[in-house]
C-alpha cells in the first residue's frame, strides 16, 4: 500500500490549500474554483466511475442548491419576500448586518444541499430505471428542463436572474473567506468518499458497475445504493452551488445550469485523471483547472475550443485516463496483485 | 391567466387557428424526421448514439447561411451542403468515430458530446452568437380570412424534406451500398465473412447521417431560425423521438417526429413561447419514464 | 420434508417458440433435484422464470410458500433463491475476495452491513470459502484474469456466501476439467448437507447428476417428460429416446 505517498500528498495539498492564497493573494479566487472543480469531479465520480452511471446532468443540483440558497438567503432577513426582492431587480439593496449576513448564508448552504438531495430523491424515482446511454441523456434532459424552468418562475427572478445579498467585507477578506468555504467543503467531501469506498458500499457500487444484473441477482439492492451515492452527490453540488452563487454576486440560468461548460468538464477532468479512482478525479481536476487558467490568458476566446479538443483526444486516445494508466504500468503501487505466472496478459488489466 | 385565454382561443372563438398550429408542428416535424432517421440510423448500425446530432444540423444551416448570402439558388445549396457535410460526417468518423467504435457506450455519447461541444463554440466564434435565418422572400399564403398564414417557403421545406426521405429509403432498401449497411447493421462479422468492409459501410453510414443532418440544417435555416447553441434541442428531440419509435422502425420515427412538432408548437401556443425549448425535454423524460413503466412490466429495465 | 419451491403449470413462450408448455415441479427443502433433458429443450428458460428474469405466460410459481411470479430478480433473491449463470457471471474488475464480500446476504435482517468496513468478520468468511472451493491462493488476483474453471468455482463460492436457502445451478461441471469434476461434486454435497442449502441443479453430464441428485425432471421439446429418483430415469425408454435424438 502506498501509506508513506499518502501522507506526503495530503501534507502537500494541505500547504498548498493553506498557504496558496496566502503567497499567491491575486489566485485566492482562482484556486478557490480548483477546490471547487476537485469537488465536482470527486462527487461526479461516485457514480460515474464507482458505480457505472455516467450522469451528464449533476448540475442541475448546483443551479437548484444556488437558488435555493438565495431564496434562504433574502427571505430570512428581508421583510418584503422574495418575489417583491427579484421583481425590483438588482434596486432593491436590503442592509444586512454582518450576523445576519453570514447566519443567512450558512443556513443557506446547508438549505442547498439539502434541497438538493430531495431533489436526488425525487428524480431517483424515475431516473434508476434507465441504463447506460439513457440514464445519461435522461440526466442532461433534467439539467436542461431545470435550467429552462427556472427562467420562467418570476420568483426566481425569472430571465432577469437574482442578485445576491452584499458581502459585509472588503475583497480580500471576501475572496479568502469563499476560498476558505470551498476548500473545507471539498476536504470533507474527500475523506468522506475515502471512507465510503473502504466500506461494504464502495464494494456495492463497484459491483454494480461491474455486473449489475449480477448483483441484483445477488440480492444487493442496488436502488439504495443507487439513491445514496446520487443523494451524497446532490448534496455536495447544491452546497457548492449556494457558495459559487454567493462568490459570483449574481445568479441567473447560465450562472446556475452552465451545462455545456461545467456540466461537462466535471466529467472531462475525471476522465483525464481516471475513473473510478480516489484520486483520479482530483488530479484530472487540477491538470484541467490548470489548463483552462493558461489556455484563457493565451487562447482567449479559443480556450473553449481547446478545452473541446482536449476532451476528444481524452476519450479517444487516451480513455484510462491517468490513474488508470499508472495503475495498468504500475499495479503493485496500488495493491493490485499480479499474478506472476500469467503476467503477460495481466498487463493488460482493466 | 394567459394560458386559459389562449386555450379557449384555439378551442371556443377560432378553432381554424387549429389549422395553423398543426401544419406549423408538421413543418417542423418533418425536419425533426429527417435528423432522427440519422440519428436511428447510426445507432443502429454502429451502436453510436450521437449527442452532437443537432450540432450537425445547425452546421447544415450555417453552411446554408454562408451560401446564401452568396446568391446561391435553393437547390445547388441543398446539393452543395449535402455533398459538403458527407465529407465532412466521413472525416469525422475516420478521426474519431472509427476508434471508438468498441469502447463501452459511455465513450461513444462523451465523444460525440465533446465533437458537440467543439462544434458549437467553433460556429460560435465563426457566425456569432446571434439568432440567424434565410430570408426567402417568397410569397405567403393566406387562407381563412388570414387567420392561416403559411409561407410557401415552408411547404417547400416540406416537400423537399419528403423527397429526401424518400430517396434515404429508396437508396437503403435497393441499392447495393444500403443493402451492405443493412447486413452490417444486422451480424457486423457475417457481413465481414460475405466480405463486406464494414469500416467502409460505418464510415459510409456516419457520413450519411451529416449528410441528412445537413439536409435538415438547410430546411430549418429557411423555416425557423438558427443560433451555435441550439443544437442541443435538435439531438434531444433526435433522441425522445427513436427511444419512443425504437430503433428499425421508420413510420413510427415519422409518426413520433410529427407528434413532437405538434406537441412543441401546441405548447408554445397554449403555454407561451418562452417553454418551448422545455417542451421536447419534457416529451424525452416523459417518453424514458413510459419506456421504464412498460419495461418493467416485463421485469426489465430500460438499457 | 416440505417443498421449497413449486412450480405449477407454468407456461412460457417467446415469440412463437413454445420454451415451456405446462410444466410442474416441486423441489423438496434441503433435496438435491437435477433437471436434464436434450439441448434446447426448455431447462434455462425454466430457471429464468423462476427466479424473474421474465414473466411467465401462465401457473404459479411459489417459493416456501409464497408467490413469486411477479416479483423481480433482486426481491426473490433476497428472499433466498440464488442461481448461477451457465456463462458463469462475476465482478470481473474486482479481485476475488472483494467480489465474495460483496456477496454477503442482503436480506431484510442483515441490513447494517451497509457501511461496514472491509476488514472484519464478513472478510474473514470470505476467505474461508474460497478455501473451501481451493481459491485461497488466488484470493488477491483480479477476477477477471481467472481461467474459466476457476471463475465457475468463485462463482459458486460466491453464491455460499450469500446463504441461500435454495441455489439454483445452471450446468454447474461444464467447461471444467474432468479431474476436478469429483472435487466440485464433494463440495456440492458438502454444501447441501453442512449448510443446509436446497439444491436444484441443470445438468448434461449424465455420471454427476445421476450421483448427486436425489429426484431428477426430464424435459424435452418444452415439455415435462419423465421424473423420479436417478436409477428409474435411467432405464426410463422415452428418457433415452429424447437424448437419442427421438421425438
Amino acid at each position: 500500500m502506498i501509506k508513506k505517498n499518502t501522507l506526503i500528498t495530503y501534507g502537500g495539498l494541505a500547504l498548498f490549500g493553506v498557504f496558496g492564497p496566502i503567497l499567491f493573494p491575486d489566485y485566492t479566487l482562482s484556486i478557490a474554483y480548483l477546490w471547487m472543480m476537485v469537488l465536482m469531479a470527486s462527487t461526479w465520480d461516485i457514480l460515474g466511475g464507482q458505480m457505472g452511471y455516467n450522469s451528464l446532468g449533476n448540475i442541475t443540483f448546483f443551479g437548484a442548491g444556488m437558488y435555493i440558497s438565495a431564496i434562504v438567503q433574502v427571505t430570512m432577513f428581508y421583510d418584503g419576500g422574495m418575489a417583491e426582492y427579484t421583481s425590483a431587480m438588482g434596486s432593491i439593496k436590503p442592509e444586512f448586518t454582518d450576523s445576519e449576513y453570514f447566519s443567512g448564508l450558512y443556513l443557506g448552504i446547508i438549505c442547498a444541499g439539502i434541497g438538493a438531495l430531495l431533489l436526488s430523491l425525487i428524480f431517483s424515482t424515475f431516473m434508476f430505471g434507465l441504463r447506460g446511454p439513457y440514464f445519461a441523456i435522461g440526466s442532461l434532459g433534467l439539467a436542461i428542463a431545470a435550467a429552462e424552468l427556472t427562467i420562467t418562475m418570476d420568483y426566481v427572478g425569472g430571465a432577469s436572474g437574482i442578485s445576491m445579498p452584499l458581502f459585509p467585507g472588503e475583497i480580500e477578506f471576501r475572496s479568502t473567506f469563499f476560498y476558505i468555504l470551498c476548500f473545507i467543503l471539498a476536504a470533507l467531501a474527500h475523506f468522506l468518499l475515502r471512507w465510503l469506498y473502504s466500506t461494504q458500499f464502495g464494494l456495492a457500487i463497484n459491483a454494480i458497475r461491474d455486473d449489475e444484473d449480477k448483483a441484483e441477482a445477488m440480492g444487493i439492492p442496488t436502488l439504495v445504493y443507487k439513491q445514496i451515492g446520487w443523494g451524497i452527490a446532490a448534496f455536495f453540488m447544491g452546497c457548492i452551488g449556494a457558495i459559487a452563487g454567493n462568490m459570483a454576486g449574481f445568479i441567473d440560468k447560465e450562472v446556475a445550469y452552465p451545462i455545456p461548460t461545467f456540466g461537462i468538464f466535471m466529467v472531462a477532468m475525471v476522465l483525464l485523471g481516471g475513473k473510478g479512482t480516489l484520486w483520479g478525479p482530483v488530479i484530472g481536476a487540477i491538470i484541467f483547472h490548470v489548463i483552462k487558467e493558461t489556455t484563457w490568458t493565451y487562447l482567449l476566446n479559443l480556450q473553449w475550443v481547446a478545452l473541446g479538443l482536449i476532451l476528444i483526444i481524452n476519450i479517444v486516445y487516451f480513455q484510462q485516463g491517468l490513474m488508470g494508466w499508472l495503475q495498468t504500468k504500475y499495479p503493485e503501487m496500488f495493491g493490485i496483485v499480479v499474478d506472476e505466472s500469467q503476467k503477460t496478459s495481466k498487463s493488460e488489466a482493466k | 391567466m394567459v394560458m386559459l385565454d389562449n386555450l379557449q382561443l384555439l378551442f371556443v372563438w377560432a378553432p381554424i387557428i387549429n389549422v395553423q398550429v398543426i401544419l406549423e408542428g408538421i413543418f417542423v416535424g418533418a425536419v425533426f424526421a429527417l435528423s432522427a432517421y440519422g440519428l436511428a440510423l447510426v445507432w443502429g448500425v454502429m451502436n453510436i448514439k450521437n449527442l452532437a446530432q443537432g450540432d450537425f444540423v445547425i452546421m447544415g444551416g450555417y453552411l446554408a447561411l454562408a451560401l446564401s448570402s452568396a446568391n446561391v439558388p435553393l437547390p445547388l445549396i441543398l446539393i452543395i451542403v449535402i455533398v459538403f457535410m458527407f465529407v465532412y460526417g466521413w472525416g469525422i468518423y475516420a478521426l474519431m468515430i472509427r476508434r471508438i467504435l468498441d469502447q463501452d457506450m459511455f465513450v461513444s455519447l462523451l465523444a460525440t458530446f465533446g465533437l458537440s461541444l467543439l462544434m458549437q463554440q467553433v460556429m460560435n466564434l465563426v457566425f456569432g452568437p446571434e439568432v440567424q435565418t434565410i430570408d426567402m422572400e417568397l410569397p405567403n399564403w393566406d387562407f381563412f380570412d388570414n387567420m392561416v398564414t403559411i409561407p410557401s417557403s415552408k411547404v417547400i421545406s416540406l416537400g423537399l424534406a419528403a423527397v429526401i426521405a424518400l430517396a434515404v429509403v429508396i437508396f437503403m432498401k435497393k441499392s447495393r451500398a444500403g443493402q451492405a449497411i443493412r447486413a452490417t447493421a444486422q451480424d457486423p462479422r457475417a457481413a465481414r465473412v460475405l466480405g463486406i468492409d464494414t469500416d467502409k459501410v460505418y464510415a459510409f453510414t456516419f457520413a450519411l447521417n451529416s449528410a441528412l443532418c445537413g439536409a435538415a440544417g438547410v430546411l430549418v435555416s429557411i423555416i425557423w431560425v438558427i443560433q451555435p447553441f441550439y443544437g442541443i434541442t435538435y439531438s434531444v428531440r433526435s433522441f425522445a423521438i427513436v427511444t419512443a419509435a425504437g430503433l428499425g422502425n421508420l413510420p413510427g420515427v415519422i409518426t413520433a417526429a410529427f407528434g413532437i412538432g405538434l406537441f412543441e408548437k401546441y405548447v408554445g401556443m397554449i403555454i407561451g413561447t418562452a417553454y418551448e425549448v422545455a417542451a421536447p425535454v419534457s416529451i424525452l423524460l416523459m417518453v424514458l419514464i413510459w419506456r421504464q413503466i412498460s419495461m418493467k412490466r416485463n421485469r426489465q429495465v430500460v438499457r | 420434508m416440505s417443498d421449497i419451491i413449486t412450480v405449477d403449470n407454468v407456461s412460457k413462450a417467446y415469440g412463437g417458440v413454445k420454451a415451456n408448455v405446462d410444466i410442474s415441479i416441486s423441489v423438496k427443502e434441503g433435496s438435491i433435484t437435477g433437471i436434464i433433458g436434450p439441448n434446447g429443450c426448455g431447462k434455462t428458460t425454466l430457471f429464468n422464470s423462476i427466479v424473474g428474469y421474465h414473466p411467465i405466460d401462465s401457473g404459479s410459481i411459489k417459493f416456501d410458500g409464497q408467490e413469486i411470479s411477479n416479483l423481480v430478480v433482486g426481491d426473490i433473491a433476497r428472499l433466498g433463491m440464488l442461481r448461477t449463470f451457465q456463462q458463469t457471471r462475476i465482478y470481473s474488475k474486482m479481485d476475488c475476495v472483494d467480489n465474495m464480500q460483496i456477496s454477503v446476504s442482503h436480506r431484510k435482517g442483515s441490513r447494517s452491513g451497509l457501511f461496514a468496513s472491509r476488514r472484519g468478520e464478513i472478510r474473514e468468511r470470505a476467505e474461508h470459502l474460497l478455501e473451501f472451493v481451493g481459491l485461497y491462493s488466488k484470493r488477491n488476483l483480479i477476477s477477471g484474469d481467472l481461467s474459466f474453471g476457476q471463475q465457475k468455482l468463485l462463482e459458486f463460492a460466491m453464491a455460499l456466501m450469500n446463504q441461500p436457502k435454495v441455489l439454483l445451478l445452471d450446468e454447474p461441471t461444464a467447461g471444467i476439467n474432468p479431474t476436478l469434476i469429483n472435487g466440485l461434486i464433494d463440495r456440492l454435497h458438502k454444501a447441501n448437507q453442512e449448510l443446509g442449502i436446497t439444491l436444484c441443479v441443470i445438468e448434461h453430464n449424465m455420471r454427476v447428476i445421476m450421483n448427486l441428485a436425489e429426484h431428477i425432471y426430464c424435459l424435452s421439446n418444452g415439455k415435462m417428460l419423465a421424473d423420479g429418483k436417478p436409477e428409474e430415469l435411467q432405464s426410463d425408454q422415452r428418457v433415452i429416446d429424447a437424448y437419442l435424438g427421438g421425438h
